[in-house]
């Protein structure tokens, strides 16, 4: 298992979430439009909302924690939202 | 009017003490008091306390979502579906909203962990101009992993009364005549005031004004308005969410981070590495209560015992009395193998010839023998026949489908409640997402074991048209049902493990191959996961049971009256004997392409009507291992029982349903027949 690297995290780019990794704290940057934006803004998962990696599965599903909830997020929708590192 | 008799409540009537007013005090006949809040926050355990033993539950139309209604003194108490906004992208949401609308008073129910999630709603509720009051509940939760929450300044900022709750030991309950007496408005944003005034002059009704501006199609078509642009949501959308973000920066303190990974078996459920262990384990589990239990000791005494040797019998012996009938009982010994046969004839009913009745009846009325009615009537036939629309589908529906839907429901409603669905949902995504699915989809596949029919419906949870049609055909095509599970089970371990092997791998290439055409071809897009995660907990025994009971009323309610229709069409086919001229027509394919007896034709078409019956059918054909493995091939992927069909047809459409049924013939004949010119010699 790989461990979080924290001291890599002071590039920032703005990459899509589908690149994210495990442990890391991201910002997000930007939102994909339409009735999904509606339903992350929802759940939480708004432009600058600081979230954490809690698991990226094999293939590529991502689990976001926000504060004490969890949110899953299939890969397709993860190629559409954007993050930036936290310095 | 409503809001008249309520604020008379409000001023005259305020008696905290719960259930000391007498019921008549209450001018408040008929104020709609709903239930609404996030799933998971406790909902169902407040409906359940104030509505006591008058509930009524209906599905709401064209949606398997249940509506539930009970009466608590005076007022009407509704629950409603758990939704993180008001909207209708799902048909929760559709059925959430139109009974918020309808709504005298909300109790919002909201889950004080995730303050953050749930204030969405209530702060949507407050801007819809509704009369609410919160429950905050889990307040025994808080404590326990130390977050304080400053309740009463929560109540100034949102402008209305905050009650705490604790759902499990009910701490708090004696306050929910007062929470629903002092419902009022909350402070509302002035901005949107400026926002809804158009709207609101146009429909008159500030909630349906807010929806209309949230993008509505329904509610702008229901005034002849337009639609507000998309970009206004997403404005009010973040703004709501950017105060309630500031209203949880003020209210809420965290003492320590602990426990915030609470369970690790909910972590462990998501990686495939562990998740796939486990999932063995629970399916293992599921396979002995259900596969085993259930479906063999449980539904062989319902439809054999009460079924057919108790209605059946009955039912038909008394109308046997008053028409011609030929009765063949078959005694069986203690091992199931025939011991000797007897046929009666009964040129004009049993009451005709009251000796020989008597000397069938107790010739019959062991429990070691069955009897066959052959009615020569056509219309007799026809109702109490062999595959007598009122006999044959009684037992079945009653005695074999009832308690198997059941299980399946009671089954998954523990796995939901216990937080693992969503989980399980989430590990499986990347392979659902190859096939033009999500992680969800998990859901009707997994019930299609249980029931094709019942799966069918269950995939109107699915977020795209595309979605629906692909799960459906997959769910028509290659996943066997219960009923033909129990069957093939049995003529697999006559046949052996390589015809297993033949078997399995047959089934899982057609799906594969099935499932990339389907995927290329059929239009739309799909929607990706993006599933909230409760927290991992043991489930609720109640909840389970309530659940299963409404979800079971639900399914037959909606299909049973599709089982009888079926009945009927197989029926007139095998009366105007178009029944024997289509097994006709088959058998070459039977014989020569397959390489099966003529007979085999028969079995394909009686799993027309149960698919369990194509599968029944084989046991007193003597096939050879590799004709057993051709055989139950081609009948998995067979064309679905007729019940599944009509609901496919009225889910996906005349066009859509005919093709799918038509290409399961194809694909049935095809693989089955390949399968026969290599093993079968």
């Amino acid at each position: 298992m790989k461990k979080p690297v924290k001291d890599k995290i002071h590039t920032d780019h703005i990459q899509p979430l589908d690149k994210i990794k495990k442990g890391m704290q991201v910002t997000i940057h930007s939102l994909p439009d339409g009735i999904t934006k509606a339903q992350l803004i929802r759940l939480g998962i708004t432009t600058g909302a600081k979230v954490v990696c809690l698991h990226r599965l094999p293939g590529g599903t991502i689990v976001l924690q926000k504060n004490r909830q969890e949110i899953a997020i299939g890969y397709d929708l993860a190629k559409k939202i954007k993050f930036n590192f936290i310095q | 009017m409503k809001s008249d008799s309520l604020e008379k409540i409000n001023h005259d009537e305020i008696h905290p003490h719960f259930g000391s007013v007498e019921a008549e005090q209450f001018s408040s006949k008929g104020i709609k008091v709903v239930l609404a809040g996030n799933p998971n926050v406790g909902k169902s355990l407040f409906f359940n306390y104030l509505s006591g033993m008058y509930v009524d539950v209906s599905n709401f139309p064209g949606t398997t979502v249940s509506i539930t209604r009970g009466i608590y003194k005076n007022f009407e108490i509704y629950d409603t579906p758990g939704v993180y906004g008001i909207s209708s992208f799902n048909d929760e949401e559709k059925v959430a909203r139109d009974i918020i609308l309808n709504a005298d008073v909300i109790l919002n129910i909201v889950n004080s962990v995730h303050l953050e999630r749930d204030l969405f709603l209530t702060l949507q509720l407050i801007e819809m101009g509704k009369k609410v009051s919160v429950l905050l509940n889990f307040s025994d939760e808080i404590h326990k992993r130390k977050i304080k929450i400053d309740v009463p300044r929560l109540s100034e900022l949102l402008g209305i009364e905050i009650f705490e709750t604790s759902a499990v030991s009910k701490t708090g309950f004696d306050k929910l005549d007062l929470a629903i007496q002092k419902a009022h408005e909350g402070s509302q944003p002035k901005e949107l005031h400026h926002l809804l005034h158009e709207t609101l002059k146009k429909v008159g009704s500030q909630a349906e004004a807010l929806l209309i501006l949230e993008g509505d199609e329904s509610i702008a078509n229901k005034h002849e308005v337009e639609c507000a642009p998309i970009e206004i949501r997403e404005k009010l959308y973040i703004e709501r969410r950017n105060l309630v973000n500031e209203i949880v920066s003020e209210i809420e303190f965290e003492d320590s981070k602990r426990g915030e990974i609470f369970n690790r078996l909910g972590k462990y459920s998501l990686h495939p590495i562990t998740g796939i262990p486990i999932l063995l384990v629970v399916l293992t589990l599921v396979y002995f209560f259900i596969g085993d239990f259930v479906s063999q000791r449980v539904v062989k005494y319902t439809e054999n015992e009460l079924g057919k040797n108790e209605f059946e019998y009955h039912l038909k012996s008394f109308i046997a009395k008053y028409t011609p009938v030929k009765i063949t009982v078959h005694n069986f010994d203690f091992n199931g193998k025939l011991k000797e046969e007897k046929v009666f004839d009964f040129k004009n009913g049993l009451d005709v010839n009251p000796l020989l009745a008597k000397e069938f009846k107790s010739y019959s009325s062991h429990s070691n023998s069955s009897s066959d009615f052959y009615f020569f009537n056509p219309i007799y036939k026809l109702f109490f026949g062999e595959f007598g629309i009122i006999t044959m589908t009684i037992t079945y529906l009653v005695f074999l489908l009832l308690p198997l839907v059941t299980a399946f429901y009671f089954v998954m409603a523990l796995l939901e409640d216990s937080g693992y669905l969503p989980r399980l949902a989430t590990m499986l995504d990347r392979s659902f997402n190859k096939i033009g699915l999500n992680g969800r989809a998990v859901i009707p596949i997994m019930l299609g074991f249980g029931c094709v029919t019942m799966a069918t419906i269950t995939t109107r949870l699915l977020g795209t048209e595309r979605e629906k049609t692909i799960a459906t055909a997959i769910l028509q095509f290659v996943i066997p049902c219960s009923a033909q599970l129990a069957v093939i089970a049995v003529l697999m371990s006559m046949a052996g493990i390589i015809p297993f092997i033949i078997y399995v791998s047959a089934i899982f290439s057609t799906l594969i191959i099935l499932s990339t055409i389907l995927n290329k071809s059929v239009p739309g897009e799909s929607s990706p996961l993006l599933i909230d995660l409760p927290v991992m907990r043991l489930p609720r025994f109640d909840n389970i049971i309530k659940k299963m009971f409404y979800r079971t009323y639900g399914f037959m309610k909606e299909a049973s009256m599709w089982f009888f229709v079926g009945a009927l069409g197989v029926g007139i086919l095998e009366i105007t004997g178009l029944l024997n001229i289509w097994q006709e027509i088959l058998s070459p394919f039977t014989t020569i392409w397959l390489k099966l007896p003529k007979e085999t034709a028969t079995a394909f078409i009686m799993g027309m009507v149960r698919r369990d019956f194509g599968a029944a059918g084989l046991f007193h054909l003597s096939l050879s291992p590799m004709q057993i493995t051709v055989a139950i091939t081609t009948i998995t992927l067979f064309v679905p029982c007729i019940a599944s069909f009509i609901i496919m047809l009225k889910e996906r459409g005349w066009r859509q349903g005919l093709l799918i049924w038509s290409g399961t013939w194809f694909f049935a004949f095809f693989i089955g027949g390949i399968i026969a010119q290599i093993f079968v010699h």
